[in-house]
């Protein structure tokens, strides 16, 4: 055998490079596990923090009153500690984010995916991700010194602060979002099944519609519930043009808060760590976290369900 | 009469036909004044297609040069050549598919009968032209839909809302295309569950839904099995009964089972035309005889 092999000349690696090579692929497997591990471990250790602190707080307040209490007043002589304003708040104005940014974002996406030539969506992507970038601040003001304004010129009774003139902003910020990653979905159908459609005599529209939309749909299933989780975690927005008054109604010409709002607010404030109101930012946190981990579960059940195979 | 477009005057019938009309100048004299004279002409010869000095571009690469050739009415006509020969992109040209991309040029004309409409004209609406010819493609490619909603796609498409109507056109499709046995308990099944034959063949059910009068064939069979492509070798040679079939395919041994004519062709251009049966056994082009005797290709 080893003679063979000796008179072949066969390459054979020196066992010191051996052992480097070996060494090597431990560091670099280390490292990358490292990567890895970290982002996992601020998940946990943040879902710690909240549940430690919030645990604090639910020895002073049952969990009865946190949930179905109506009045949310920490700061108040006469606190009381309901949730429900704050949920209510964060519900209306998310919904009225999805409302401008579902139908929108989709059909941005259609016409940039089906429709636009080429050239006109090398022009029209960049912008909309332009728009992404504006700062949240500014669609605030945005939100309070114009749209409310000329809300009001059609809705007399509207509130000089209200939940719907932020809910209409929050929408055409999260748009371009919505609209980008559905886009991206839409583009991913396989060429063969635009083509058999067109070749059945379909319109732009048909093939659009009917084929394109239901193919993509996991892909743009998923851009609507992170549009939602982008709805529902928006702070500055609402903390600036929605009036930072939690109140319960479902009514969007009222002024309310929402968690963040609430949050951002409290934070600000001089609070002595450790007291209940400071407390309540924990337990606010905490609701905020579980909404969004339901709608991005839910999100993730559907589109498992909803899954259209390409093969 | 400029012949049908033969590089051989081989087609049997067909090209003695030509032969005859060549010599009477009054056909010649009618079929170049209108469109009505060359649609008569073209139904004695029983001519689906024709088409004449057919240049096309992928922008300023000239990928079809000058293709002549007929197509027969109710028969089945292949179009063999190497890969990148331009065979499936002269296919393309029938439907309009390139439309679907810019920077792609037609030149000359295909022109369909019994109406003598120039398929490539500048005038003529793509969509018109696809609602009369159906294609199949390559891959198996039914929409994330039902195997019925597949095969009624073209229907919705052009406005039928009858129920009644819609289930008896993907019905009859269906028996058609073979398939009828096999999926008509689960018609509301995904098309994608079904395997690769039986899927092509909700394609080519949903081709014929429509009763195209041209059903263009891109290489059917290259993404399946050798039963699944039996099963359709059978199903071109007994649709020719009801729509003219023009099929692109890459196995020779393909093209001599289920064609009744075949063009040979070779880098854009059209080098052999002929019945079938004389091209394979005695071909009149030395690069006809190399590809098809396998030295080339």
């Amino acid at each position: 055998m080893s003679d063979a092999f000796a008179s072949h000349a066969c390459v054979q690696p020196t066992k010191q490079f051996l052992r480097r090579r070996a060494v090597a692929g431990w560091v670099a497997r280390g490292i990358l596990f490292l990567a890895a591990f970290a982002s996992v471990a601020i998940t946990f250790a943040i879902v710690y923090l909240l549940v430690r602190e919030s645990l604090t707080f639910f020895e002073h307040v049952s969990i009865v009153e946190f949930l179905t209490g109506t009045q949310w007043t920490p700061l108040f002589f006469d606190a009381q500690y309901g949730i429900l304003p704050l949920v209510s708040g964060t519900l209306v104005i998310a919904g009225i984010a999805l409302l401008v940014a579902v139908p929108g974002g989709t059909i941005v996406a259609l016409y940039l995916s089906e429709f636009a030539p080429h050239r006109l969506r090398e022009v029209i992507k960049p912008f909309l991700e332009i728009l992404e970038g504006v700062p949240t601040v500014v669609y605030g003001y945005f939100a309070l010194l114009f749209v409310t304004p000329v809300l009001q010129t059609f809705i007399p009774n509207l509130w000089g602060f209200n939940m719907l003139a932020p809910g209409l902003v929050v929408g055409i910020m999260i748009l371009p979002y919505v609209a980008s990653v559905s886009e991206d979905a839409m583009r991913a159908v396989p060429k063969d099944l635009r083509e058999g459609a067109y070749a059945m005599g379909a319109t732009r529209l048909q093939v659009a519609v009917r084929v394109i939309l239901p193919a993509a749909f996991s892909g743009v299933a998923a851009a609507f519930i992170l549009g939602m989780s982008r709805a529902v975690g928006e702070t500055m927005v609402v903390a600036i043009a929605a009036g930072l008054q939690p109140n319960l109604t479902l009514n969007p010409l009222e002024p309310a808060a929402t968690i963040t709002a609430y949050i951002v607010q409290v934070s600000l404030g001089d609070l002595p760590h450790g007291s209940i109101g400071y407390q309540t930012i924990f337990a606010a946190g905490l609701t905020l976290f579980l909404i969004t981990l339901i709608f991005n579960l839910v999100g993730f059940h559907l589109r498992r369900r909803l899954r259209e195979v390409y093969e | 009469m400029e012949t049908p477009a033969m590089n051989r005057d081989a087609c049997g019938d067909l090209a003695d036909e030509a032969h005859n009309r060549r010599d009477s100048a009054t056909v010649k004299v009618r079929i170049d004044a209108s469109s009505r004279g060359r649609a008569k002409a073209a139904a004695k010869l029983n001519l689906k297609a024709e088409v004449k000095e057919l240049s096309f571009y992928y922008g300023d690469y000239q990928a079809l040069k000058g293709i002549n050739l007929v197509v027969p009415e109710y028969k089945v006509t292949a179009l063999i050549g190497a890969s990148g020969c331009g065979k499936s992109t002269f296919l393309r040209c029938f439907n309009r598919m390139h439309d679907l991309y810019p920077n792609n040029r037609y030149k000359g004309e295909i022109t369909l009968f019994p109406d003598a409409i120039n398929i490539v004209g500048k005038k003529v609406e793509p969509l018109e032209i696809r609602m009369r010819i159906g294609m199949v493609f390559q891959k198996p490619n039914p929409f994330p839909k039902s195997i019925y909603e597949n095969v009624a796609y073209g229907l919705r498409v052009r406005g039928v809302r009858r129920r009644s109507m819609i289930d008896d056109h993907v019905e009859h499709a269906l028996q058609q295309a073979g398939l009828w046995d096999e999926v008509k308990d689960r018609l509301d099944k995904s098309g994608l569950d079904l395997s690769g034959g039986q899927q092509q063949r909700v394609c080519i059910a949903r081709a014929l839904a429509t009763e195209p009068e041209l059903l263009l064939l891109d290489e059917p069979t290259s993404a399946l099995d050798p039963i699944a492509t039996a099963k359709i070798e059978e199903l071109i040679s007994e649709l020719k009964d009801t729509v003219t079939v023009l099929i692109v395919t890459h196995n020779m041994q393909q093209a001599a089972r289920v064609s009744d004519y075949t063009a040979f062709m070779h880098l854009g251009k059209l080098i052999e035309y002929a019945d079938t049966e004389t091209l394979f056994t005695n071909p009149g082009e030395k690069q006809t005889e190399d590809y098809i005797t396998g030295r080339y290709g």
